[in-house]
């Protein structure tokens, strides 16, 4: 087996004296989709804080392609090809929806201040070459009507979309959805769970999705890891998942089980 | 767009060159007045990629004016003699001067900008104040610039052209900036810091970078006032001459850069208003201490524009509303 | 040594005012997380209040300088700062409770530069001196003491470290034992909980702008028995001292105030007797910078951090 593309080995985030995650370790290969699951306040954010370095472990280790991102700061990991999405949705409040993902672009580009001040004609091909990558993302999503408006009048679900949009224009090779669903009627929800499938597909992506709703985690994912408190307390493919009194235990509590 | 500024710095340049042949003809009144204005444009605008675009709050603007204003004069009055008398010898020397000023403060700027990486809002504020107070310190002990008795000596080598063409410089630097796929690293950062780590943006660069570029403008309208009143005191580069930029910049709309212009030609030119006003025989004698002193009538405008209109009377996406 | 004595006197003296002013900003940062720019010009209004209440207060004490006069003053002028501390508070920052913290503090810039040039406009511009409410003199220390006899300490010192010393215990009765002192704690804790849990946020924050701007205004008279010539503008460097203070001993925490402002007056002074006067600013400020490069919590305070 080659090594794998995210790999967390005993990593533990301590806040004073609380331990948020403790001694989780899991590994996510190049192109699977991993569900990661568990009640409110098991740490499923932390985890996603930690893999693109908004914290710092306080133990353990995290690799990504090989190579640990401890310690670095999250332009930098997101640079080496983990992008995210936000629980509570996070546009640039005051940008259109253009701008927005066309933000996300910034790092990539080969040419920097001085040709955005001088304009020339390198700048202008570069600046065609943007335009054109994002309009065809906005496009792929649905997003091309709306590509002018200032992001905030969009509709929730739309912004919950145009985060994907945003995260897929750093070019990542793995994505990380947080509850991507949250708020989403069912409609919504099906046609959120085929996006991201197709997302998968189409860039070939690794995704690691945190998700609330039970249907769209158990209909998508090929493996999914249940934390508790801090702590892995199951992985398995979802058929597994479903059947493991420990996580029946950890969602309806001890006497149900 | 890009075209549209490019030709809109063109035209503002040779438009300024144009009405600079016909400055001998201008009262020396308005003359003063217009200068002033064209240096408070580069202020302005300058601050507001600072404060609007990237949204770091700064109040220190007056501080990287003065880190200017005594850079450029003290290489106009150390080497002035350099590159001659000659038409073409002092104004090389002039660029030079404001070049160097601009450059002192950047460096000013950079010296700010990195502890500001660590701060926000309401602490940056203060920093950037106390910034402000320490340049103006290190100024008034330091004998060769002066110290508490003010410089002066410099020739009067800024004029109608220059200020209006680096004022027109100013501004386009700082909308072709924002209007670019780099410089939307200023906006994110203002939007969403954390946000915009995520998408790969280095949000120290580009602070640090706000800060040093917003610098080197203040230095150089410092240069620029320098060269123009030829006599520069400490006391002039104070708080409330920070308070003054800020107050162009807040009135005229955070991030909109011909909001913020328009506020600082009518901030400029309603303390002179205020002032005929305070003569005039009809105004009762209580009132005039009001019209005198532009301050009381600023802190009411900064206080009623907050509570009713906070993106400032020319619009501009403001700022933003935060969860608590 | 007998030098050093006497700087520590002087800085001690000068650090209760700052100390004071201090615990001002870190009692409403705690409640509010705003730094209420204009609470340094509170504290000159009180110096103010002074001026005028003085003549009439003094009368009513018997004529001449007394102590009951001087305590009358300094409760009439802690008074009014609470009531013009409140007034300011639900005017021009109660509008403006949701909106973002800038917004907040570019008001209070605005209230700031209000009250100093509006004061210019009431008051005058020129400095005037401050009646003798109580005859501030060096006291006689024993030859008996030895060395010690050369020190100068003056009654005004000493009604500095007599009322300081009252006010801080007074505050730490408050904020521990009364009901609306709890409140205050709790608001600052955790301000969505509190009001869940039935405190009256609106007047919790009432309460903290009058406490805060009567302990301004204490110390605009404790300064100007000491230096009795005020003017309108004496309250921004002292403002922004003591805001420094209470940065150096952690915003928002109390007894880091009262720390911070000792600490920034016993620092002050040892600049003024062994360095040079004209870097006192400059290197207050210079600590100011440091403290919030090393450790932005300060001396006493807890880290804060963003939740993602």
């Amino acid at each position: 087996m080659s090594a794998p593309l995210l790999h967390l080995e005993n990593a533990t985030m301590q806040f004073g004296g609380l331990k948020c995650v403790s001694d989780l370790s899991f590994a996510v290969g190049t192109g699977e989709l991993i569900g990661l699951i568990g009640p409110n306040g098991a740490g499923k954010t932390t985890v996603f804080n930690l893999i693109t370095g908004v914290y710092r472990p306080t133990l353990g280790n995290i690799t990504f392609a090989g190579k640990s991102v401890v310690g670095h700061r999250p332009y930098r990991i997101t640079s080496r090809g983990i992008a995210r999405t936000f629980q509570n949705i996070r546009l640039f409040g005051s940008l259109s929806v253009f701008e927005n993902v066309r933000t996300a672009c910034n790092m990539h580009l080969r040419h920097g201040i001085s040709h955005a001040l001088m304009r020339g004609p390198k700048f202008a091909a570069e600046n065609r070459e943007t335009e054109c990558f994002v309009d065809e993302l906005l496009t792929i999503f649905g997003l091309t009507a709306a590509r002018d408006e200032p992001c905030r009048n969009l509709p929730y679900g739309d912004q919950r979309r145009l985060e994907i949009v945003r995260a897929l224009a750093t070019r990542p090779k793995l994505l990380l959805l947080d509850e991507p669903a949250a708020g989403m009627n069912p409609t919504e929800k099906n046609e959120l769970m085929k996006l991201i499938r197709f997302t998968q597909e189409k860039f070939g992506l690794a995704v690691l999705l945190v998700e609330h709703d039970m249907k769209v985690v158990m209909g998508i994912c090929q493996r999914i890891i249940v934390l508790d408190y801090g702590r892995k307390i199951a992985e398995g493919t979802p058929a597994q998942i479903r059947s493991d009194p420990k996580v029946i235990a950890a969602y309806l509590g001890k006497e149900a089980a | 767009m890009i075209e549209r500024t490019k030709i809109l710095l063109l035209v503002a340049v040779l438009a300024s060159a144009a009405i600079s042949l016909f400055a001998g003809q201008i009262n020396p009144y308005y003359y003063d007045i217009l200068i002033s204005i064209g240096i408070n444009i580069i202020l302005a605008t300058s601050l507001n990629l600072v404060n609007g675009y990237t949204g770091q709050f700064s109040l220190g603007h007056a501080g990287f004016m003065a880190a200017g204003a005594y850079g450029s004069a003290w290489l106009s009055l150390a080497f002035g003699y350099v590159l001659g008398t000659s038409a073409a010898g002092t104004t090389t020397m002039f660029v030079l001067a404001l070049t160097t000023g601009g450059l002192i403060a950047a460096l000013a700027g950079l010296a700010v900008g990195i502890p500001s990486l660590r701060l926000r809002g309401d602490y940056l504020a203060i920093v950037t104040l106390g910034f402000n107070e320490i340049i103006k310190g290190v100024i008034q002990n330091a004998e060769p610039l002066g110290a508490q008795r003010g410089l002066g000596g410099m020739g009067q080598h800024t004029n109608f052209f220059w200020t209006f063409a680096l004022a027109a410089l100013t501004v386009y630097v700082v909308l072709n900036l924002v209007h670019s796929t780099y410089g939307s690293g200023f906006l994110a950062v203002r939007d969403d810091e954390i946000a915009a780590e995520a998408m790969g943006i280095n949000t120290t660069k580009y602070k640090v970078l706000a800060f040093v570029i917003g610098a080197f403008f203040a230095g150089v309208a410092g240069g620029l006032y320098a060269h123009f009143k030829q006599f520069i005191h400490p006391e002039g580069f104070n708080f409330l001459r920070s308070v003054d930029i800020v107050v162009m910049v807040i009135l005229g709309g955070m991030g909109s850069t011909a909001g913020v212009i328009l506020a600082a030609i009518l901030l400029t030119i309603l303390p002179e208003g205020l002032r005929a006003l305070a003569h005039q025989p009809w105004l009762p004698d209580s009132l005039r201490p009001i019209a005198e002193n532009r301050m009381i009538l600023y802190s009411l405008l900064l206080i009623i524009l907050m509570i009713t209109r906070p993106q400032g009377l020319f619009g501009g996406p403001g700022l933003k509303r935060r969860k608590a | 040594m007998i030098e050093f004595l006497q700087q520590l006197i002087n800085g001690l003296a000068q650090g209760s005012i700052y100390a004071l002013i201090a615990l001002g900003y870190t009692m409403v940062f705690g409640v509010l997380r705003f730094i209420n720019f204009a609470h340094g010009d509170v504290f000159m209004l009180g110096a103010f209040a002074g001026l005028y209440t003085a003549p009439s207060l003094l009368k009513l004490c018997g004529g001449g300088p007394s102590f009951p006069g001087a305590a009358a003053v300094l409760l009439a002028a802690m008074l009014i700062c609470a009531v013009i501390g409140i007034l300011i508070e639900k005017l021009c920052y109660r509008p403006l409770r949701d909106r973002p913290r800038l917004t907040v503090l570019i008001t209070a810039i605005g209230v700031s530069l209000f009250l100093e040039n509006a004061g210019q406009y009431a008051f005058g511009a020129d400095p005037q001196s401050f009646p003798e409410i109580i005859t501030d003199r060096a006291l006689e220390i024993p030859e008996s003491w030895g060395a010690l006899s050369a020190l100068t300490l003056t009654v005004g010192q000493l009604l500095v470290f007599g009322v300081t010393f009252f006010l801080l215990i007074g505050l730490r009765a408050i904020v521990r034992h009364t009901r609306t002192g709890m409140a205050m704690r709790a608001l600052s804790f955790n301000p969505v909980a509190a009001s869940l849990m039935g405190v009256n946020t609106d007047v919790v924050i009432s309460f903290t702008f009058g406490l805060g701007s009567a302990l301004a205004g204490a110390a605009g008279i404790l300064t100007s028995i000491q230096q009795p010539s005020i003017d309108p503008l004496m309250g921004i460097n002292i403002g922004l001292k003591a805001f420094v203070a209470a940065v150096l001993g952690g915003i928002g925490n109390i007894p880091g105030a009262a720390l911070g402002g000792i600490l920034i007056g016993l620092l002050e002074a040892l600049v003024v007797g062994y360095i040079n006067p004209s870097y006192r600013d400059a290197i207050v400020f210079g600590v100011l910078i440091l403290i919030l490069l090393v450790k932005p919590s300060g001396l006493l305070g807890k880290p804060e951090r963003e939740k993602v």
